[in-house]
């Protein structure tokens, strides 16, 4: 038996329906057809009234769930994809986000932004805004690249008392597999090693941790050691971990699959310059998607987002500094 | 359980009462008169201390609108939601905020409600239903939609939330999704249109283009009722009877009232632009002066008690304002500067890079 990343969303959803009578999801389409993706299949049918299909008003979808949650409630709100969460913008970043520093009352409220690109998505619904919502104080944001990680972290995302933005990606949705849920999990906020390695350290964080981990495992052919960190959640930013890792290879690569200008891997670059800088040889890099909106032609598209073949050629060049 | 019962702000709702608890319409009348006084009085001492230069940032007044928002945080009862925005001093007052929330939040008092955090009319206690306004205009709408969609799962019954909005608030994205998702649950809302003629400088003509602000409620599926924002008593008997069909399970109801704002947009603005033609029809009466007219005429109350009225509005206020001055302001040393409240999730602020400072802070 094996479970997909979507049905761990699945599951850990239908885990806090059950475990917390405070549990609500409300979105687009939700109810009884069960989610765009079918994230929220036979949820409706398992907890009746208790999952609501919205109007296509993603402003009000969010201001509902902050007052939701400002009477005791524990929504899950999802966006129908990523890019649909920009009409809901300023219910997130100046109404979730500030209610908890302006008035003391906690605003738990976790958006479940289905992101990243697939194969012919085009400019619309292929976005990753993780960056843009870290900027923001006041609200976590979790960008998980495993099965076990989308399964616990979207449980401890409903567990805070804060507002979540959990970013999953849609091209892990059917691929990816594990063979069972997991019993535990590591600490929100902390990154992890998942490969370890001692000649270069690829930061990399959802979807692109996959792709990280092909290119290491291509350049293990070629005689180096690539240590891969997965991030997990951006915001808070396991700056800790990153350091270590850096400490022990000396050269850093950062990749994000969201547009080039600022965004995590310009943040983690500019942390570990500042706060690191006589650990590095080389100077540390980035490599993200281009700086176009997102194209619709899988040719393009691949030659837009980094790629597994990408990173191996900055990993290289990096080796090579 | 109702939060509210434990909270200071319930004392000043059963002191105010609600319209229900009023024995007769003379009484209710001349409660919301004295609120609306005691509101004015207020918006005059925080625009005198602004001219004076002891408010940072905006002042913000409800001169003229004080009979539309009286009548709603009256009909309004502990345990409902209200959503105010930036011209309901009065409705404030009625739905129970004391005084010196007001006269801390203008001052940052560090012990507001608001602890300096945010100013003027950006306050409230959204835990004793008094949501905090944000300043993007129609936000509020559907933050009032989850709370009432919060009590439907808790299954409390017979509460509702009333909001605020102006004419250039309903034009906004957030007005529509709003109203449309309350229609679309069958909420209990009620939506308060302040038809003040301006929304900063822009005109009605500029604002929308429909005949009539209550024709957007059809729009959604809504009742609407109008009121005459400069009669007291009017806007009593048609918010009240909004709120009670709100609360009777009717869905969603909006009120348009037309007046006109008697003061600029905040107090750094002399709304010059305003018609004089307005100013000197009926829209451009002032509502408390025709509250106490009406008092006087149906000997409801007279001179003295008006004065005594006054006399009371006046020293509740330099009563609040005397013990504010005492009051600390908020201090960056002190401050924890977390957005968060799980705290070991927040960055930085347990190892702040630099050490404080003591020298730059005053």
């Amino acid at each position: 038996m094996s479970i997909t990343y979507l049905e761990a969303i699945r599951e850990a959803q239908a885990k806090a329906l059950a475990d917390d009578q405070r549990v609500f999801i409300y979105g687009q389409d939700v109810g009884a057809f069960g989610g765009a993706f079918k994230a929220t299949k036979n949820l409706a049918q398992q907890f009746p009234g208790r999952v609501l299909d919205a109007p296509i008003s993603e402003d009000a979808i969010i201001g509902a769930a902050i007052g939701a949650a400002i009477r005791g409630m524990r929504p899950i709100v999802e966006m129908q994809f990523a890019d649909f969460s920009a009409p809901g913008f300023n219910q997130i970043v100046n109404q979730a986000a500030t209610l908890f520093w302006r008035t003391q009352v906690p605003c738990p409220i976790t958006i479940r932004l289905p992101s990243g690109g697939t194969s012919g998505a085009g400019p619309f619904h292929s976005q990753s805004l993780e960056s843009l919502y870290a900027h923001f104080p006041g609200l976590i944001v979790m960008t998980p690249a495993t099965v076990e990680d989308a399964y616990s972290m979207l449980l401890e995302a409903v567990a805070i008392d804060d507002p979540v933005i959990f970013c999953e990606h849609k091209r892990l949705y059917y691929h990816l597999k594990a063979p069972a849920l997991p019993t535990e999990a590591m600490p929100v906020g902390k990154a992890r090693i998942h490969r370890p390695g001692r000649d270069l350290t690829i930061v990399a964080y959802s979807a692109m941790l996959h792709d990280a981990l092909a290119a290491a495992e291509e350049l293990a052919g070629e005689g180096a050691e690539i240590e891969v960190v997965d991030l997990r959640t951006i915001k808070p930013l396991d700056t800790d971990t990153i350091m270590a890792s850096v400490a022990r290879t000396g050269r850093l690569l950062c990749v994000g699959e969201s547009f080039p200008w600022g965004g995590v891997t310009a943040e983690v670059v500019a942390r570990v310059a500042t706060e690191g800088f006589a650990l590095l040889d080389a100077p540390p890099q980035r490599l993200n998607a281009k700086d176009t909106p997102i194209p619709f032609h899988p040719k393009l598209w691949l030659g837009h987002r980094p790629t597994a073949e990408s990173v191996c050629a900055a990993a290289r060049h990096l080796l090579q500094m | 359980m109702n939060p509210l019962r434990l909270h200071p702000m319930l004392q000043t709702v059963e002191r105010c009462g609600s319209h229900n608890v009023a024995s007769s319409f003379p009484e209710l009348y001349l409660k919301a008169f004295g609120l609306m006084l005691l509101s004015r009085v207020l918006d005059d001492k925080m625009a005198a201390f602004y001219r004076a230069g002891k408010i940072q940032g905006g002042v913000f007044l409800g001169r003229g609108q004080e009979a539309l928002s009286v009548s709603t945080g009256l009909a309004l009862r502990p345990g409902d939601i209200f959503a105010p925005l930036i011209r309901d001093g009065a409705g404030r007052l009625a739905f129970g905020e004391p005084v010196l929330d007001a006269v801390r939040t203008y001052l940052g008092s560090a012990l507001g409600p608001m602890r300096g955090r945010d100013g003027n009319v950006h306050r409230g206690r959204p835990k004793e239903g008094m949501l905090a306004m944000i300043s993007h205009l129609g936000a509020m709408i559907a933050v009032v939609n989850g709370a009432l969609l919060a009590h439907r799962f808790q299954k409390l019954k017979g509460l509702v939330g009333a909001a605020s909005i102006g004419d250039g608030g309903t034009s906004t994205g957030s007005f529509h999704e709003g109203l449309n998702q309350a229609a679309v649950e069958r909420l209990p809302l009620v939506l308060v249109v302040a038809n003040n003629q301006y929304a900063y400088s822009t005109p009605n003509q500029r604002q929308f283009a429909c005949r009539d602000l209550a024709d957007k409620a059809a729009g959604y599926g809504l009742s609407a009722r109008h009121a005459d924002g400069t009669d007291l008593e009017d806007c009593l008997r048609v918010v009240a009877a909004a709120v009670d069909d709100a609360r009777a399970g009717g869905g969603p109801q909006m009120v348009v009232a037309r007046l006109l704002r008697l003061c600029g947009h905040g107090e750094h603005d002399d709304a010059h632009y305003i018609d004089p033609q307005l100013k000197r029809s009926a829209l451009g009466r002032d509502c408390l002066a025709v509250a106490q007219e009406r008092l006087l005429r149906e000997g409801w109350a007279d001179a003295n008690a008006i004065r005594a009225l006054r006399l009371n509005a006046a020293r509740e206020v330099d009563e609040a304002v005397a013990t504010v001055q005492r009051e600390p302001p908020p201090d960056p040393y002190t401050e924890d500067w977390c957005a968060l409240s799980s705290r070991h999730l927040s960055e930085g602020h347990e190892n702040p890079p630099f050490p404080p400072s003591h020298d730059t802070n005053h």
